[in-house]
């Protein structure tokens, strides 16, 4: 024992750095560490002396700058004296826009590829495979410029709609498919609409919450609670109702219009002639909706000035901004009387209108008006997009479900499980598993190809920050690190956020 | 010196790392500080020029590039090589230009540029004479019953991103409050397309870019452009900051087409003229037969007369390229020499 204490104690000579294997691989690291920072000190070096040379400095204030340029989409207002951060900011939610109905509409058309594919039917299983080969096999670029040529070329301009065009709308005068997009009705929010929408998100976490306890039932008793038909319900029948209660009662009270320096009865028609141009005060929601139905119906010019809210339409025409504005019938009186102004009813009202109503685009001058327009440019990038992705997750969906062993299945079938409750409750669950990690990166693959918005003029955040901005203000490197950084940050995001649900899914093991 | 020491280390640091630098593009822009020593060694002119708009530039049936931008390319070139084809053009979109240039990809740039403050003095570029007084102008299809563009409320309207046609465009529609629809494009070819589908009502860009654009059409008739003129637009060649010596060398070039305009020298009888000195003796000056001005450039006597011979002076190339006797049937106008009332004008060669 006393001969461990008398081993020579070593002492650390520097040859052991690298002869000695224990030190060697520290070594190693070490050195490879010190090329790493010298490589990334001379190209920082590097650029910010040929920056200097170009006389060009490091600088992000141009993102406060005023833009001074337009965006045709916008999910936030944004007009052309807004900075270029805000332009940037509209083209960050475009992208995000596009990349989440990609990645909606790619997961749906995979799931049910994936599983067609698999299907005994011999020509349903072909065509899956059609598909797949073919888009998956042709690149991404070339189907996004096909789809926008064939929306352009092969759909009618708006003036075809007109008097002896060619062209009509479809379901019921409420969709224009047109060459500049497809117009489809707006939603507008009328008077409960808030009230609406919580009944409906309650109903909603009741059919959750039934489903919930139908499954404990089945699973604590095995006793098959009928689920589909009373979830939906509770999640409908509620909404409807409501929906039905407002539209009898708010629904029906009639908006009176009332003039200034207007003769009682006039119609507005008589009053346009007599008064000149009209300017109308109009609340938001569906008041202003039924208004601009009632002018157009009586194919009356004017301008409109919108406001937040009735008392802020009813103050701006006190103040004498419009001579147009419309009260609810029965407090015509009261508002006649509180004011100095000559004020009189006109002949026309209109309904104060339903908690939902829909706005239909209407041919305008140049181009149709009101509703909501999907440019053929967002049309073609989801719809490649979707297409694409989805042949890709169709074969992940199809590998995961194949690497369910068969023998789970013929359990379930040898248990008297019909085939869809087989998938559902034994393949598909395991199948999982094995599909999520690669969805992950699926996911991520459409969230950058979004960027490929350029072959059809999407307005996504590389046309307003990495395009027009550069352009305009010269500051290339900025630009690129910031639109860098943001799809590694959106990447980062949505990886981590599938990371949650996989480690949901994923075999518990205890 | 210090410069010269500086360059040097600048491009031995290029030679080691090149390959691994996202940021290459700068590197090159900023070594390339003796552009006409590169030019040189390389044996041609790299030059920008638009993705092609027909009279400006644009590669005809063989291929070959012609055009009014083109000709300034191909008179560098044979100022310096005595050769007009000595040229590498390359394609650029109004978004890649400015990179194209910075980086050092092209030597000049020739591509209806619009010369601004900020271009100038921001995004560091030189501004060489302006080739053609131009103004933004709008073309709508003559069906539509559009006579002023201050009707244009709620239309749709193609525009080339990245240009100054965007701003004008947008100021413009602020000024007269009225809306509009932007649809942005790349090209002035997918403009064409998109316009002739109808998938806008208007086309905006400078007014001789719509005349190019019209002459293309199958119908020139159907479409006209409107009366009203919304914004300056002095197109003009550009290079990069920092070298002004090839600064100077394509700013003479320039001048020289013009001056040669002015003093009556063809390219029919400039050999001529370039044989013997004159009587004129800013002639023998331009065209070499009395001092050295070529020299001083760094090129040889006969600079001007080559560029002169290869498309001919000013007035010809206009004539040849987007004159009126062309389908594109621009007039002279501000163009015209000032001695007819125009805006061209050379400095005298002295």
């Amino acid at each position: 024992m006393s001969s461990a204490t008398d081993a020579p104690r070593a002492s650390f000579r520097l040859s052991q750095l690298i002869y000695d294997t224990r030190y060697r691989s520290i070594t190693i690291q070490v050195i490879a560490l010190i090329l790493l920072i010298a490589a990334f000190w001379w190209l920082i070096n590097n650029t910010v002396q040929n920056l200097a040379m170009l006389g060009k400095d490091f600088d992000f204030s141009f993102l406060g700058a005023r833009a001074g340029y337009d965006i045709n989409q916008m999910l936030i207002p944004y007009d052309n004296s807004m900075t270029h951060g805000r332009a940037a900011l509209v083209g960050i939610l475009n992208t995000l826009l596009v990349a989440f109905m990609g990645c909606v509409t790619a997961t749906v058309i995979g799931v049910f590829v994936g599983v067609l594919r698999l299907s005994k039917n011999w020509v349903v299983s072909r065509l899956m495979a059609v598909y797949v080969e073919g888009f998956r096999n042709v690149p991404l670029l070339l189907w996004i410029v096909l789809i926008f040529a064939l929306m352009t070329e092969s759909t009618p301009q708006p003036r075809d709609f007109r008097e002896g065009g060619s062209a009509s709308l479809l379901f019921g005068d409420s969709v224009a498919i047109t060459n500049r997009g497809v117009f489809i009705p707006m939603p507008t929010w009328g008077d409960g609409a808030a009230i609406l929408g919580i009944v409906l998100v309650v109903s909603l976490i009741a059919a959750f919450l039934y489903r919930r306890y139908a499954k404990k039932v089945l699973f604590d008793t095995g006793r098959l609670l009928p689920m589909t038909w009373p979830a939906l319900a509770i999640a409908i029948v509620p909404t409807v109702l409501v929906y039905l209660a407002f539209s009898f009662t708010t629904g029906g009270v009639r908006m009176q219009l009332m003039g200034a320096e207007a003769t009682e009865g006039q119609s507005v028609a008589a009053y346009a002639e007599a008064n000149g141009p009209l300017s109308v005060c109009m609340p938001e929601g569906t008041i202003k909706l039924n208004m601009q139905r009632m002018l157009r119906a009586n194919d009356i010019r004017y301008t409109e000035k919108d406001f937040a809210t009735e008392e802020g339409a009813v103050q701006a025409f006190r103040n004498g901004a419009c001579n147009l504005v419309s009260v609810p019938a029965a407090s015509v009186a009261a508002f006649t009387e509180g004011t100095d102004l000559a004020v009189a009813p006109l002949a026309e009202t209109s309904p104060r209108g339903k908690p939902l109503e829909f706005e239909k685009p209407v041919l305008g001058g140049f181009n149709f008006e009101g509703g909501v327009q999907v440019r053929n440019s967002l049309i073609a990038l989801w719809l490649a997009l979707s297409l694409y992705t989805g042949a890709f997750i169709a074969e992940i969906v199809r590998a995961g479900i194949l690497s369910v062993s068969k023998g789970q299945s013929e359990a379930a079938f040898a248990l008297g499980l019909r085939p869809n409750r087989t998938m559902n409750l034994i393949i598909l669950p395991q199948a999982l598993r094995v599909i999520i990690p690669p969805l992950i990166s699926q996911f991520l693959n459409l969230t950058k190809n979004s960027s490929l918005a350029i072959a059809v003029g999407y307005m996504d955040v590389r046309a307003t920050l990495g395009g027009i901005t550069i352009n305009q203000t010269g500051r290339e490197l900025e630009g690129m690190l910031l639109l860098g950084m943001f799809y590694l940050t959106l990447s980062l995001v949505i990886s981590g956020a599938m990371n949650v649900y996989n480690s949901s899914t994923r075999l518990k093991e205890r | 010196m210090e410069r010269q020491s500086n360059q040097e280390e600048v491009n031995m640091k290029r030679t080691v790392f090149l390959g691994a630098l996202a940021l290459s593009g700068l590197v090159a822009g900023a070594a390339a500080a003796a552009t006409l020593d590169d030019v040189k060694a390389r044996g041609k002119v790299n030059c920008g020029v638009t993705t092609g708009l027909v009279g400006f530039a644009a590669p005809d049936a063989n291929g070959k590039w012609e055009g009014f931008d083109v000709a300034i390319c191909r008179a560098v070139a044979a100022a310096i090589f005595g050769d007009q084809e000595k040229v590498e053009f390359v394609p650029t979109t109004g978004q890649t230009r400015f990179t194209a240039l910075a980086s050092g990809e092209v030597d000049l740039l020739a591509r209806n540029t619009t010369n601004t403050f900020s271009r100038d003095v921001d995004l560091k570029f030189e501004f060489m004479p302006t080739n053609y007084y131009d103004g933004q102008g709008f073309m709508i299809p003559k069906a539509l019953g559009v006579t002023s563009a201050k009707d244009l409320d709620g239309a749709t309207v193609c525009i080339q991103t990245g240009t100054t046609t965007e701003l004008n465009l947008a100021d413009f529609f602020r000024a007269n409050n009225i809306s509009y629809e932007p649809v942005p494009i790349e090209t002035n070819a997918e403009a064409q397309q998109q316009y002739l589908a109808g998938a806008c009502d208007v086309y905006t860009t400078d007014a001789s870019g719509l005349a190019a654009t019209r002459a293309t059409f199958e119908n020139p008739g159907d479409h006209v452009i409107l009366p009203e003129i919304i914004s300056k637009e002095p197109l003009a060649p550009l290079v990069r900051h920092g070298d002004n010596d090839w600064g100077d060398l394509v700013r003479w070039t320039v001048y020289a087409l013009i001056a040669a305009e002015e003093y009556g020298v063809t390219s029919e009888n400039v050999k001529e003229m370039a044989a013997s000195a004159g009587s004129n003796p800013e002639i023998n000056r331009l065209l070499g037969t009395e001092g050295d001005l070529g020299a001083m450039l760094g090129l040889g006597k006969d600079w001007a007369v080559n560029a002169i011979a290869a498309n001919g002076n000013y007035g010809e190339i206009f004539e040849a390229n987007i004159g009126e006797s062309t389908p594109i049937g621009l007039a002279r106008g501000l163009n015209a020499q000032w001695t007819d009332g125009g805006l061209m004008y050379s400095p005298p060669f002295r």
